[in-house]
């Protein structure tokens, strides 16, 4: 008979892991992963094939000889890393572009601070914020959806909320401007130019509501994210709607669906207690406004999430969770 | 439904002994009884070696003001007195009682009879919990009688009986309720009488569908006794939980349940009460689900006090190949075995055999800083902050974030998807910081 097992309570674990959690992120970025494949064609494939890759070679590269310990890719938090830096990147980026992205996301975002759990910023932020002050121009030439594989070389063109900044700056109206925009309906279903993998309103909001049902989110980031940003459009939009876009459209277009779903509630950089979250929420939306519309970026959420990720530890300190039997302390 | 608001957590509830009847276990030919089986200060040997006790005769009395009354479950000799090991190795003085056949002490109504009229009065109840040796069978084993002297200026609104019973595998509370239904009930009516309150609160959780209809149906003939349908969630039996579930009521860190006017006593203690009050026998025996995944047929025994964990374990063909772990307690509070001889004390719940796929601790892996531990903790603490201030020493901070407020439910390892060891460093964080502040006063 063998040895019995002696440890203290509780001798019972829940079933659920780190592995489990990433793996149904990476199931919750499929559709939108797909709706990229279908409209950016094979292009679209290479660039996803190429930064999941390079991630999770990367991964293993530091974990074995840099850092001389067990390699963790198996955990499929790489793999996440890769599809999102995939995502927040034009579909015709040359591949060797990716890599150094690959390098900054999982080397400098990640690694360098001690692998998964010890990162103070989301690391395919990172790599994406990288690579668009390296390589402007490669980051901001949009092929537009052309559907199916056989176009290859897309025509290329502005996001939508690119065509509104350079047309504001240029003292358009923007209730005229709104006729030459993608429909709201184009915009949930994905046409019109943008990153691989935000451009899908709808296919990142199926991902969205499998990790709340997985409980992997809570609704508190992106619901606070997301309407601080509504709230705050809708006050511009009222007070002076030549000047201002529509409070949906900045909801349906650029980074903001994926980044309020997806990035912005990567557990590891975000706050813990709910309060907290709330609090974040509220941080990245503000700062998404500010950036869209006074800033010289058109689009802002990259930025706002990594400004509001470095606040995290603060937050952490300051929204503690409330305490069973503390109120009526004297 | 109602349930406690924050935090909890959903273990596989494994109730496998649900319908199986208490059976009575056979007497050992060798018994052992720790002298001190409760919280608070040592009971001091009444008998010395050589003696020849009957059943129910008193063995040790506790002198002190914590303290409680042991009595003799066997009749038969005392062969020895002296230190033998308890579950955890540990040596405690014991009296060994080489074991005869039954002779009850005269006093003891043996008969099956249902005594239903309370007809002593408050402070003889109280007295009479005392001289029985009935302590809290929760697990905690806080002797009862001084749970229902209530101090000077302090008033109490609320008996509550806990039959939340959240622990997976036990069953022995919903067994007791309903095979022994009215004389629990006659016991929960006698501990509202001792607090002088007009009505008593029973907490079931809702996965107990058959003690709650009988519970219910039975107090039908009773007055004043209500009962609450708890939602199920861990730790709902805590005792802070279970107030805040059924009178909303917050006990403050570091005060007591009866600083919000609450007194709270379990299903077995309750049993134990009526026994005590109405049929003049003393707690001898203890109720315990014995169950576990490489346990072949759950049960549920009534056992009396001294009986050796190996000879329960014998009579049911001995520890399966898969056997990891022994428990005594449930899987999330429950302490592990070490010493299969060790004797059955007052409060022991449970006896769990837990094979490997069970109960086997994963390696940790880097906190993933999910939150979920702090969604879990039902004291609305940090474990996942708590750990590491222990990890390195920092006492004062882990003080300033209320590392004495934790109850050790185990909620945050249970729900930890890193399987990170959090309530090993919190145990041992507390148990430092509690040294800390008595040195300090």
């Amino acid at each position: 008979m063998s040895l019995l097992q002696i440890s203290g309570s509780p001798h019972v674990h829940t079933t659920d892991s780190v592995k489990k959690i990433m793996w149904t992120v990476v199931i919750a970025l499929i559709p939108a992963m797909i709706i990229s494949f279908y409209y950016y064609g094979i292009n679209a494939v290479c660039v996803t094939t190429v930064s999941v890759i390079s991630c999770v070679v990367l991964e293993w590269v530091f974990q074995k000889f840099l850092m001389k310990k067990k390699a963790t890719i198996s955990d499929g938090s790489a793999v996440i890393t890769g599809l999102l830096l995939a995502f927040n990147v034009p579909s015709n980026l040359s591949w060797w572009i990716i890599i150094i992205g690959a390098v900054v996301a999982i080397g400098i975002s990640k690694m360098a601070f001690g692998g998964l759990g010890k990162n103070l910023f989301n690391p395919a932020l990172v790599g994406r914020v990288f690579l668009l002050i390296s390589f402007p121009q490669q980051m901001t030439s949009w092929p537009l959806p052309s559907q199916g594989f056989t176009n290859v070389d897309a025509v290329t063109g502005a996001t939508p909320l690119a065509i509104i900044k350079t047309a504001m700056d240029a003292g358009r109206d923007a209730t005229q401007l709104l006729k030459e925009l993608p429909s709201y309906a184009q915009l949930l279903i994905g046409e019109r130019g943008g990153s691989l993998g935000e451009i899908a309103a709808l296919a990142i909001i199926a991902g969205g509501l499998l990790l709340l049902i997985r409980k992997i989110i809570s609704w508190h980031i992106p619901v606070t994210f997301i309407g601080t940003v509504f709230i705050f459009a809708s006050i511009l939009h009222l007070i002076n709607p030549a000047l201002y876009i529509t409070p949906q459209f900045h909801i349906l277009t650029g980074g903001l669906l994926l980044g309020a779903i997806f990035m912005a509630t990567d557990m590891v950089t975000s706050p813990m207690s709910n309060l907290g979250k709330i609090v974040f929420g509220i941080g990245c939306g503000l700062l998404t406004i500010l950036i869209r519309v006074w800033g010289s970026y058109p689009e802002g959420v990259s930025f706002a999430i990594l400004i509001m990720n470095a606040f995290v530890p603060l937050i952490n300190k300051g929204c503690k969770p409330k305490r069973f039997g503390a109120k009526t302390i004297q | 439904m109602r349930t406690f608001i924050k935090g909890g957590v959903h273990p596989e509830e494994n109730k496998y002994a649900h319908h199986a009847p208490i059976e009575t276990f056979p007497l050992p030919k060798q018994a052992g009884l720790y002298v001190t089986q409760h919280l608070g200060a040592s009971s001091v040997i009444a008998v010395s070696k050589g003696d020849f006790v009957k059943t129910g005769q008193l063995l040790a009395r506790g002198e002190a003001f914590i303290s409680a009354n042991l009595h003799s479950p066997f009749t038969g000799t005392v062969a020895k007195i002296e230190p033998v090991p308890d579950i955890a190795g540990y040596k405690k003085m014991a009296i060994v009682i080489d074991v005869e056949e039954d002779q009850w002490l005269e006093e003891i109504d043996t008969s099956a009879e249902i005594k239903r009229e309370i007809t002593l009065s408050r402070q003889e109840i109280i007295e009479k919990i005392k001289e029985k040796g009935i302590v809290g069978l929760g697990g905690a084993c806080f002797p009862t009688h001084v749970k229902l002297m209530i101090p000077e200026g302090k008033k109490v609104d609320y008996c509550i009986i806990n039959a939340a019973e959240c622990e997976p595998y036990i069953s022995v509370d919903n067994r007791i309720m309903i095979e022994r239904t009215e004389e629990f009930l006659i016991g929960a009516c006698i501990l509202r009488t001792a607090l002088g309150v007009p009505t008593v609160d029973i907490g079931i959780e809702h996965n107990k569908p058959e003690a709650i209809a009988k519970v219910k149906e039975v107090a039908a003939g009773f007055s004043g006794i209500n009962v609450h349908i708890l939602r199920t969630k861990y730790p709902q039996g805590a005792e802070k939980q279970l107030i805040k579930a059924i009178t909303t009521r917050e006990v403050p860190v570091g005060k007591l349940p009866v600083d919000v006017g609450c007194v709270v006593d379990n299903v077995a203690t309750a049993l134990s009460v009526y026994e005590a009050v109405q049929k003049n026998k003393p707690l001898m025996v203890s109720y315990l689900t014995y169950s576990g995944k490489s346990v072949n047929q759950p049960k549920n025994y009534k056992v009396r006090l001294g009986t050796p964990v190996s000879q329960i374990i014998e009579a049911n063909g001995g520890l399966a190949a898969d056997t990891e772990k022994l428990i005594s307690g449930g899987p999330m509070m429950g302490k592990t075995i070490v010493n299969l001889n060790a004797c059955i004390t007052k409060g022991f719940t449970s006896l769990l055999q837990m094979n490997a796929k069970d109960t086997k601790r994963l390696e940790p892996s880097n906190c993933i800083r999910c939150g979920k531990c702090v969604d879990a903790c039902p004291m609305g603490l940090e474990p996942y902050f708590l750990a590491p201030l222990v990890e390195y020493s920092r006492w004062e901070d882990a003080k300033s974030s209320f590392i004495i407020s934790c109850i050790e439910c185990g909620s945050c390892q249970f729900i930890c998807p890193s399987s990170r060891p959090l309530l090993d460093y919190i145990r041992l964080g507390k148990s430092k910081v509690g040294e800390m502040m008595r040195t300090q006063k």
